[in-house]
């Protein structure tokens, strides 16, 4: 027999619980990937008043100094009067001696800086042409940022809508749209980015261009599933006894039910946009130069790595490493939090 | 089973035609090849024979109607670099590339998966958190950065592999690790959680309850159901793997197809291009095409769906 619970009334939530609430779920946002996410924003945004240098001059004679905490090298060398190839990692010849100090002979042995030490004024060193890296990683930041928001909005957009149409009317639009999918699976986007790029030349519009393909059809799969399911609901049979309009029915009532699912899809996918887009310009089809990029930095430190010039693509890589892996950790969270079904999602 | 087949082995060819015709249309967008193979000294008629041996004078249709028929015999026409058979080039590459893809995907599950499945059996120990590391890292890191790195420290710091090139057998180490690691993370991270939905399942308490031993009951219960996602997304992976090789040829100077693609494109060597392209294509949808039929085979749902 069940108890009797007509007396009973449920007290609406204070304010107070109401803001424990909020305070509770807060405390369980993944700090880290928050902290680093919310750096790269803010470095974005303000990169004019953070950089401390100029990313796109530099002084060619501050050119490969290492991070402010590494040793330069030193090495003790003879002073010769001409250099040939196979003495220059030995020697040093009379004139630039004499730059250093007037009164060496012919024949001296002295110790040359091989590698300057870092100096505080460039945090994390200079690359090949004497660009501050700390500064150029700032502003790669703004690149990022801004490929993401215009890629997600546009391909966001072309993504959800095709996802609506192939949901609700199925057959043949469902078809049609689910093909298009699997084809742009099969093709090689990047190499007709790269296609792209060379008949046209480098900008960011056709980068953008180019992720926009790239990304609408994971929107598309998301939403066509959640509009398979909703599309039964009763809600949505009701809107269409009163009559409204297909367009109003998707855009109003079904559409506001996929939300938390595109967050998450959203969060996930800018984590791939970023490194989709660092891949463009390290293959020379990104953003042009001197714009700082991401990418296009690992590719300019890259043939200096032999020589010992680690730092150039060290950092624009750390930051990417970071800025994604922090969407991932982020994205996880969000999907267990809004929408636990969505688990499986790779 | 066969409707399903056939159905698949007919969308296959329509992503393969789709392709053909995205690949005829962006080599035509892109300009006239004739300025590519004639210099300034070319006269009118040298233009227009030239028009002639290529084709060029007809109409695009027909144009893209010649394409299709040759490459339907695997002839892609001449490549303007090296000034021999596409289809000769494609072949001589294509060993190499197939050779790392395959080295990669290995890899790829022989990291994953056992990963996957000890992380998802000792759910919350040191070992879960390591395997965490191991796909936060293979999923966040760009892969062409991964593999400078790597060639930094292996090669030239420690000098223990060849920095570039495919001369030693251990050549193919740095590359091979670059390309699998990121789907070797996604493989793992798959397994893993596909595990844990398994080992959650009533039949797995039965078995346990009736005292079944655990290695069997991981081994032969639990498994072989966590397998159909990583399964699924094989299909995917060896699609995205001829992508990455892209990139991780570039960087280690592996002599492959992605390479080849690359050295075609910066050449303008269109025709080179277009068979690369469209090989890489059929890699794809013949990788996607054997990975249904084997869903279909370990996933009896699917057989009558």
């Amino acid at each position: 027999m069940a108890a009797d619970l007509s007396g009973i009334v449920i007290a609406p939530p204070t304010r107070r619980q109401k803001a424990a609430g909020i305070y509770r779920q807060f405390k369980r946002l993944p700090m880290l990937p928050v902290f680093i996410l919310s750096l790269v924003v803010i470095a974005g945004v303000f990169a004019p008043l953070l950089a401390p240098h100029d990313p796109e001059k530099g002084e060619l004679r501050e050119r490969n100094i290492p991070p402010a905490w590494s040793n330069g090298t030193q090495a003790v060398k003879i002073v010769v009067q001409r250099l040939s190839i196979n003495e220059r990692t030995t020697s040093v010849t009379l004139s630039d001696a004499q730059k250093i100090d007037p009164n060496i002979q012919l024949g001296d042995q002295i110790e040359v800086y091989t590698r300057p030490a870092g100096s505080t004024k460039f945090l994390l060193g200079t690359d090949h042409l004497g660009r501050d890296v700390l500064s150029r990683v700032i502003y790669g930041a703004r690149i990022s940022l801004i490929v993401s928001i215009v890629t997600l909005a546009v391909g966001g957009t072309i993504g959800v809508t095709m996802g609506l149409m192939a949901g609700w009317y199925g057959g043949i639009v469902d078809e049609v749209l689910m093909r298009l999918v699997d084809i742009k699976l099969a093709i090689p986007l990047i190499l007709i980015a790269l296609v792209l790029v060379i008949t046209l030349g480098q900008s960011l519009w056709i980068i953008v261009t180019v992720l926009c393909l790239f990304i609408w059809p994971r929107f598309a799969r998301q939403v066509r599933g959640e509009v398979l399911q909703l599309k039964h609901m009763d809600y949505v049979a009701l809107a269409k006894v009163s009559g409204a309009s297909t367009a109003r029915i998707l855009f109003i009532h079904i559409f506001p039910g996929t939300i938390n699912t595109l967050i998450v899809v959203a969060t996930l996918q800018v984590g791939i946009v970023i490194l989709l887009e660092s891949t463009l310009s390290f293959l020379g089809a990104g953003v042009p130069p001197p714009t700082p990029a991401w990418g296009s930095m690992i590719a300019d430190g890259r043939d200096k790595l032999a020589g010992g010039v680690w730092w150039i693509s060290t950092f624009p890589g750390i930051a990417i490493m970071l800025t994604v892996m922090s969407l991932n950790l982020f994205g996880d969270w969000l999907r267990d939090t809004l929408d636990p079904r969505l688990r499986q999602l790779e | 089973m066969q409707k399903y087949l056939v159905r698949r082995f007919l969308l296959a060819l329509v992503t393969l035609l789709s392709v053909s015709l995205i690949i005829f249309i962006m080599s035509r967008v892109s300009g006239d090849p004739r300025h590519i193979y004639l210099d300034d000294y070319s006269t009118q008629e040298d233009w227009d024979r030239m028009g002639v041996v290529l084709g060029l004078d007809k109409p695009y249709y027909q144009q893209y109607g010649i394409f299709l028929k040759g490459a339907v015999r695997g002839d892609f026409g001449i490549s303007v670099r090296e000034a021999r058979p596409v289809t000769e080039v494609v072949l001589e590459r294509a060993p190499a590339t197939l050779m790392l893809g395959g080295v990669a995907f290995t890899f790829s599950l022989l990291v994953g998966v056992p990963l996957g499945i000890l992380s998802a059996v000792k759910r919350g120990t040191m070992l879960d958190w390591f395997g965490k590391i191991v796909a936060l890292i293979g999923q966040s890191a760009p892969p062409f950065w991964m593999g400078i790195m790597l060639m930094f420290f292996f090669a030239v710091k420690l000098g223990m592999v060849p920095p570039y090139g495919k001369q030693e057998w251990n050549s193919i180490i740095l590359p091979a690790v670059t390309l699998g690691w990121y789907y070797a993370a996604a493989n793992l991270r798959l397994v893993r959680s596909a595990m844990l939905d398994v080992l959650d399942s009533e039949y797995i308490k039965l078995a346990r309850a009736k005292g079944v031993n655990s290695r069997t009951i991981i081994l032969k219960h639990a498994f072989r159901n966590a397998l159909i996602p990583p399964l699924t997304f094989a299909g995917v992976t060896i699609g995205a793997l001829v992508t990455g090789s892209l990139v991780v040829e570039t960087v280690f100077a592996w002599p492959g197809l992605g390479r080849l693609a690359i050295e075609a494109l910066f050449a303008f060597d269109y025709p080179l291009l277009q068979g690369v392209v469209i090989t890489f294509t059929l890699l794809y949808v013949t990788a996607a095409f054997l990975v249904d039929v084997l869903y279909a085979y370990i996933d009896p749902r699917i057989r009558y769906a």
